[in-house]
C-alpha cells in the first residue's frame, strides 16, 4: 500500500502534519495516510537524512521516537503542507457544490461555509472547478420521513415497487442509511421479509409508514460496499446473450455485461446477467427489432410469445375513430 | 533487483526533498552550481549528466505543482538563471474548519467512487491535515455518491483542466461511429451519467456528448489554455436543455389491474375501462413517440395503447419487429 500520494508529496506533508502533533502514535499516523507502518518508519527514516544546506546536525529534520509514538522536533522549514493542485481543488470544490445543491441535506449551511474557505485556501487552483458539475438530483419529497425515522432507530412498513414483477410489494425494514447513487436516491435497509441488506429506490416507494417498533439490525447486516456500482451480478444469475442494433447499443451503457462485441453491421453482441427472466423480456419487448435474445434460446421463444400475445391485445382494441 | 529499484528511488526522493527545502530556505535566486554543491545527490560526474538529472527534478517538482521561480538578483555576478521557490506561493494558506465544516468536507471526500478524483482528494484531504484541519470523518444520515466509470472520463476531465482541444470517436443511434473535433467546455454529471459540453468545431455550435458513447482513447491537442469557455456559461442547463422530455402530447393506455406502475404514476388522469372488466384507462404526457414506446412496450399484454395513433404504432411496430 503505497497511499494516495506519492513519496515526496506524501513527505512534505509529513513535516507539518506532525509539527502539529506532538507524541501522535504512529498508526494513528499511519491510518491518516494511508500507509503501513512498516512504510512510514521508512519515511521517517528518510526524512531524517534530509535537511538544510551545510547538512549539519542543527540543520536535519528531527524526529524522535518514544514507545509507538513520533514527535518532530525541527521541520527545516517545512512548516506548512504544499497548496492544493488544481486536480485537487477540483475534487474538493465540485464535491461541496453538488452536496449545497443536494435536496434534502440537512448540513447545507455547513457546506456553504466549508465551500468558502476550501475556495479561498486554493486561491488561484480553484478555477477550473467551474469546468466540471455535478447535479445531484434525488427524490426528496420522502426524505424528511425517512430521515427520521433513521435517527429514531425506527422500523418503517413499505410499499415497494418491484419493476421486474410489475408490481407493488408490502414489507416492513429496518433502516440503515440514506444513499444518493448515479442521480437517484437509495434507502439501504434491513429487509425483514427477504431477511437480507436490500436497496430500495425512494422513487418506488408507493407508501411509508413508520412503525412504532424500533429497528432490530441483527449483527449481519453489514452496509453494502457500492464503489463498484449498484447492481452486482453474480454466477448463479441467468446469463442472456443479446444482440444489440446500434439504435440498441446503449443497453451497453445502462447493463453491467459480462462481454461487449462489436458486430459487423455496427451493433454489438452483448452478454449479461440477469436475476429473473421478467426484467430482460421487458427489455427485449422495449427494444423490438433492435435487440434480439440469441440464448438461451427458452428466453428467446418467451419474447416470441410475449409479443405475439401483445399483438392480439392491440387486435382486439382497434384504434379509435 | 527490487530492492535496487527501491533504493534508487529513495535516493532520488531524498535529493528531491533535499532540493525543496533548499530552495524555500532561500530568498535570493540560487544559480545551479550553487544548487549543485548545496543539495546532496547531484555528485555527477560530468557537467552533462548533472545538468539532466536537474532538468528532470525541475520538471518533477512543476507536476507536483511546486511552484519553482527563476530570475536574476541584481547583485547576482552573471546573467544565468536562478532558482527558489516563494514560500508564500508554496504554502497552503490558513484554514480553520468549525466541526461541522469539517463533518461538510468529510461528506463531500465521499462523493467520488471512482479515480482519479476520489485519489486527489485523497492527497488533498493530507494536505488540510497536514494544515491542522481535524474531524474530517463524521457520519451523515444521507450519503451522496458519484461515479466515473466511463473510460473517456479522465482524458475529457484532463482536456476541460487544461484547455486543450479534443478529438475522439463518438457512437450515435444511427450508425458507426463518427470522429468528432470539440473545444471542451466543461464535464456535467446529470441524472447519474457523464456529459461533455463543448463546442463542436465541424458543425460550429454547442453540443453535449455522453461520456458512454465515447469509443476508445481521446486525443488532446493545442495549447494549454487555448479553449476558454464562454463567461455566461450555464453548463448544467446546456445539459437539461439538450437532454429533456417535455411532454408535448398526451396518450391514453389502458392498464392491465396491477400493471403499469410506472405509468399509473406518470398518468395525469385514470379512470376505469369502459371495454376491459377491471382494467384502468390512464392518461400520459410524452414527447417522442418512439421515447414513449420505450416505456410501454416492455409491458406486453399488460398495457395497450388506445391513442394518439403515433404513439400506438410506435409500439405495435416493435412487437411485430418481435413476433415475426
Amino acid at each position: 500500500m503505497t497511499g494516495a500520494m506519492g513519496q515526496l508529496p506524501r513527505l512534505l506533508a509529513l513535516v507539518p502534519y506532525l509539527l502539529s502533533r506532538p507524541g501522535i502514535r504512529l498508526a494513528e499516523v499511519a491510518e491518516t495516510f494511508a500507509i503501513t507502518e512498516d512504510r512510514l518508519r521508512k519515511d521517517l527514516n528518510l526524512l531524517w537524512v534530509c535537511g538544510l544546506p551545510g547538512h549539519g546536525p542543527g540543520d536535519l529534520i528531527d524526529v524522535e521516537f518514544e514507545g509507538d509514538t513520533v514527535t518532530l522536533l525541527e521541520p527545516a522549514g517545512v512548516t506548512r503542507p504544499l497548496r492544493l493542485t488544481v486536480d485537487e481543488a477540483l475534487a474538493l470544490i465540485v464535491a461541496l457544490r453538488a452536496l449545497a445543491d443536494t435536496p434534502g441535506l440537512s448540513e447545507r449551511d455547513a457546506v456553504d461555509r466549508a465551500l468558502v474557505k476550501v475556495e479561498q485556501a486554493a486561491g488561484a487552483a480553484a478555477g477550473p472547478a467551474s469546468r466540471v458539475e455535478v447535479a445531484v438530483e434525488g427524490e426528496h419529497r420522502l426524505l424528511p420521513v425517512l430521515r427520521a425515522a433513521l435517527e429514531g432507530r425506527k422500523r418503517l412498513h413499505l410499499g415497494y415497487y418491484v419493476p421486474a414483477r410489475d408490481e407493488t410489494t408490502q414489507r416492513d425494514v429496518d433502516p440503515m442509511r440514506l444513499l444518493l447513487v448515479e442521480g437517484r436516491s437509495y434507502l439501504e435497509a434491513w429487509c425483514r421479509q427477504a431477511e437480507g441488506v436490500r436497496l430500495f429506490r425512494l422513487d418506488r416507494m408507493d407508501s411509508v409508514d413508520v412503525l412504532d417498533e424500533p429497528a432490530e439490525l441483527p449483527a449481519g447486516a453489514r452496509s453494502r460496499d457500492v464503489s463498484a456500482g449498484l447492481f452486482r451480478p453474480g454466477p448463479e444469475d441467468l446469463l442472456v446473450t443479446l444482440a444489440l442494433r446500434p439504435a440498441a447499443a446503449w443497453v451497453a451503457d445502462y447493463h453491467p455485461c459480462e462481454s461487449v462485441a462489436e458486430s459487423p453491421d455496427g451493433g454489438l453482441v452483448v452478454r449479461l446477467r440477469a436475476r429473473d427472466t421478467s426484467w430482460v423480456r421487458r427489455l427485449a419487448l422495449r427494444l423490438g427489432e433492435h435487440g434480439r435474445v440469441l440464448a438461451p434460446a427458452a428466453l428467446a421463444d418467451q419474447v416470441r410469445a410475449d409479443a405475439a400475445r401483445a399483438l392480439e391485445a392491440y387486435a382486439d382494441a382497434p384504434a379509435p375513430g | 533487483m527490487q530492492a535496487n529499484v527501491a533504493a534508487v528511488s529513495a535516493k532520488k526522493t531524498e535529493r528531491l526533498l533535499n532540493l525543496v527545502i533548499c530552495l524555500l530556505a532561500t530568498r535570493r535566486f540560487l544559480s545551479v552550481q550553487e544548487i549543485r554543491s548545496a543539495v546532496p545527490g547531484y555528485e555527477q560526474d560530468t557537467e552533462e549528466a548533472f545538468r539532466r538529472m536537474f532538468e528532470r527534478d525541475k520538471e518533477e517538482l512543476r507536476d507536483l505543482g511546486i511552484p519553482l521561480e527563476t530570475g536574476t538578483d541584481s547583485s547576482a555576478h552573471d546573467d544565468e538563471l536562478g532558482y527558489r521557490i516563494a514560500r508564500r506561493d508554496y504554502e497552503l494558506p490558513e484554514i480553520t474548519l468549525a466541526p461541522d465544516e469539517a463533518a461538510a468536507l468529510g461528506l463531500a471526500a465521499r462523493l467520488w467512487q471512482s479515480a482519479p478524483l476520489a485519489g486527489a482528494t485523497g492527497s488533498a484531504l493530507i494536505k488540510l491535515r497536514a494544515a491542522g484541519v481535524d474531524d474530517l470523518a463524521a457520519p451523515a444520515a444521507l450519503e451522496p455518491r458519484v461515479g466515473a466509470s466511463e473510460p473517456a472520463f479522465d482524458g475529457c476531465l484532463r482536456a476541460v483542466r487544461d484547455g486543450r482541444a479534443l478529438s475522439f470517436s463518438y457512437r450515435t443511434a444511427g450508425g458507426p461511429p463518427k470522429e468528432r473535433h470539440v473545444e471542451p467546455w466543461g464535464v456535467v454529471s446529470w441524472r447519474g451519467r457523464w456529459y461533455l459540453v463543448a463546442h463542436d468545431l465541424d458543425r460550429a455550435a454547442a453540443r453535449v456528448f455522453r461520456l458512454s458513447r465515447i469509443v476508445g482513447d481521446v486525443r488532446e491537442s493545442g495549447e494549454p489554455g487555448s479553449v476558454v469557455p464562454p463567461d455566461d456559461l450555464d453548463l448544467r442547463a446546456v445539459v437539461a436543455r439538450m437532454a429533456s422530455d417535455e411532454p408535448r402530447a398526451t396518450a391514453r393506455v389502458a392498464l392491465r389491474p396491477g400493471a403499469g406502475w410506472e405509468l399509473r404514476r406518470a398518468a395525469t388522469a385514470a379512470a376505469p375501462d369502459p371495454d376491459r372488466d377491471g382494467w384502468t384507462v390512464v392518461d400520459v404526457g410524452f414527447s417522442d413517440p418512439e421515447r414513449f414506446a420505450d416505456r410501454v412496450t416492455g409491458y406486453g399484454a399488460d398495457a395497450v395503447v388506445l391513442s394518439p395513433p403515433d404513439a400506438r404504432s410506435a409500439v405495435v411496430a416493435r412487437l411485430r419487429g418481435l413476433a415475426s
